[in-house]
């Protein structure tokens, strides 16, 4: 048998009465092991606007590199209630802020490890279909110059996922258009 | 760790492009630089894991979260999700939401001028079956005007929110209902450039799922991307 499968469509202006509810800010809870980061930034449009009816969502492993699903089979422990999700929606302003642990390496193509890093998607009113993109961490220089995805990724535009250390958070932006414009995957 | 199946690639014109003129929105909000393809990772071939204990039985049913009865025409949503190889998914979450019946939602930002209903909140989840089946009760949506271009109103719709069992299987749409004269004026419907790929997005009446002197059935099946085949282990 083969389908294919449904269309997307956008989430449109009020995605918050149906979404809100998963709303999850702070990824990993008390007793979850790891170092704790804060990530903060901005959904920017084409002319520099924040998007007010945007929503991004987190999906990561935990410390270890061990992610909370039966595909994977890493002989890894994992802490009783760890599920990895995040969902943040922005503010009036397109702002968002979370909190989590910085997740250990997982298995990449050709054995290779893959460097720390947060799978995003990026949901808002004027977006058909949802966007994907990744977030890196910049205190894992040696991590970061194997890591098979980011070798994919055209070197002037890589400091698009990789936050920027601002006190004790770390700045990530995700612009739509525009000189600093995100790299996007397609999967 | 097993070897990585992946999902399949969209088929050609049945998903949207980011850049979709006719839908205003789009011009300021779509990259304009290509996208990366990386091959798929565990990273997105798993995904979060939500289940039964997630929800409440009347999380469904969008005409009983309120001491009164919400206005309008009561409808039931049912269907299946699957994948694109016709396999049942299990256990997934759904979203909905949707405008009331005189289409205005409970919103701070909708402006339109037409009635709320304090019976009417207009969201709902629920989780799919062993056999991937759902069911939602709620009422018919109202159509409402928006400000794309001049004229312009959407009909009537329910947003669906899904997650799959993998990340790349994440996926929002909307319903439409059979026969609705504002479809082919719509750029969120005529985004979907394959005809077939653009009618699967509209339910179908369904007497099965009607419940007498109750409420009309609606049936609506989702697919979501489905794996490719395992590949075959080397031919002697």
């Amino acid at each position: 048998m083969s389908l294919f499968a449904s269309g997307n469509q956008t989430v449109g202006p009020y995605l918050h009465i149906g979404l809100e509810w998963l709303t999850t800010r702070d990824i990993a809870g008390k007793g979850v092991k790891g170092e704790r980061v804060a990530i903060a930034g901005r959904l920017i449009d084409g002319d520099g606007m924040g998007v007010s009816d945007g929503l991004i969502e987190i999906w990561q492993a935990n410390a270890e590199g061990k992610y909370a699903h039966p595909e994977d089979t890493q002989k890894k422990p994992i802490e009783k209630g760890w599920r990895g999700f995040g969902r943040i929606p922005t503010d009036g302003k397109g702002g968002f802020r979370f909190t989590t642990i910085k997740p250990g390496r997982v298995p990449g193509p050709g054995g290779v490890l893959q460097a720390p890093h947060l799978v995003v998607t990026v949901f808002m009113r004027g977006m058909l279909r949802h966007l994907m993109t990744r977030i890196y961490f910049p205190d894992e220089a040696a991590a970061n110059a194997e890591d098979p995805i980011l070798k994919l990724v055209p070197a002037a535009r890589r400091a698009t996922l990789m936050p920027k250390k601002k006190g004790k958070t770390l700045e990530w932006n995700v612009a739509l258009q525009g000189k600093n414009e995100t790299v996007f995957f397609d999967y | 760790m097993k070897k990585i199946v992946g999902y399949r690639r969209p088929h050609p014109g049945t998903q949207p492009a980011y850049n979709y003129p006719p839908y205003r929105s789009t011009q300021k909000r779509c990259p304009t630089q290509p996208l990366v393809l990386p091959p798929q990772t565990i990273s997105e071939i798993t995904g979060p894991i939500f289940g039964h204990g997630d929800v409440k039985p009347s999380d469904s049913d969008l005409t009983r979260q309120h001491k009164g009865e919400p206005i309008g025409e009561r409808i039931v949503v049912t269907g299946r999700v699957l994948d694109e190889n016709g396999r049942a998914v299990p256990d997934t979450l759904i979203e909905v939401w949707q405008a009331n019946s005189s289409g205005r939602y409970p919103h701070r930002t909708d402006q339109h001028n037409a009635p709320l209903d304090p019976n009417f909140s207009g969201a709902g989840r629920t989780v799919t079956d062993a056999e991937g089946r759902y069911r939602f009760v709620t009422i018919r949506p109202g159509e409402y005007p928006w400000r794309n271009h001049h004229n312009a109103w959407r009909p009537a719709h329910i947003h669906f929110s899904l997650f799959g069992q993998a990340f790349l299987q994440r996926m929002v749409t909307q319903m439409y209902f059979p026969g609705d004269p504002l479809l082919p004026y719509d750029p969120m419907f005529t985004c979907i450039e394959n005809e077939a790929a653009r009618n699967r997005l509209v339910s179908v009446f369904d007497w099965e799922s009607t419940v007498p002197e109750q409420a009309l059935g609606y049936r609506f099946d989702i697919v979501l991307r489905g794996r490719e085949e395992t590949p075959l282990e080397k031919m002697p």
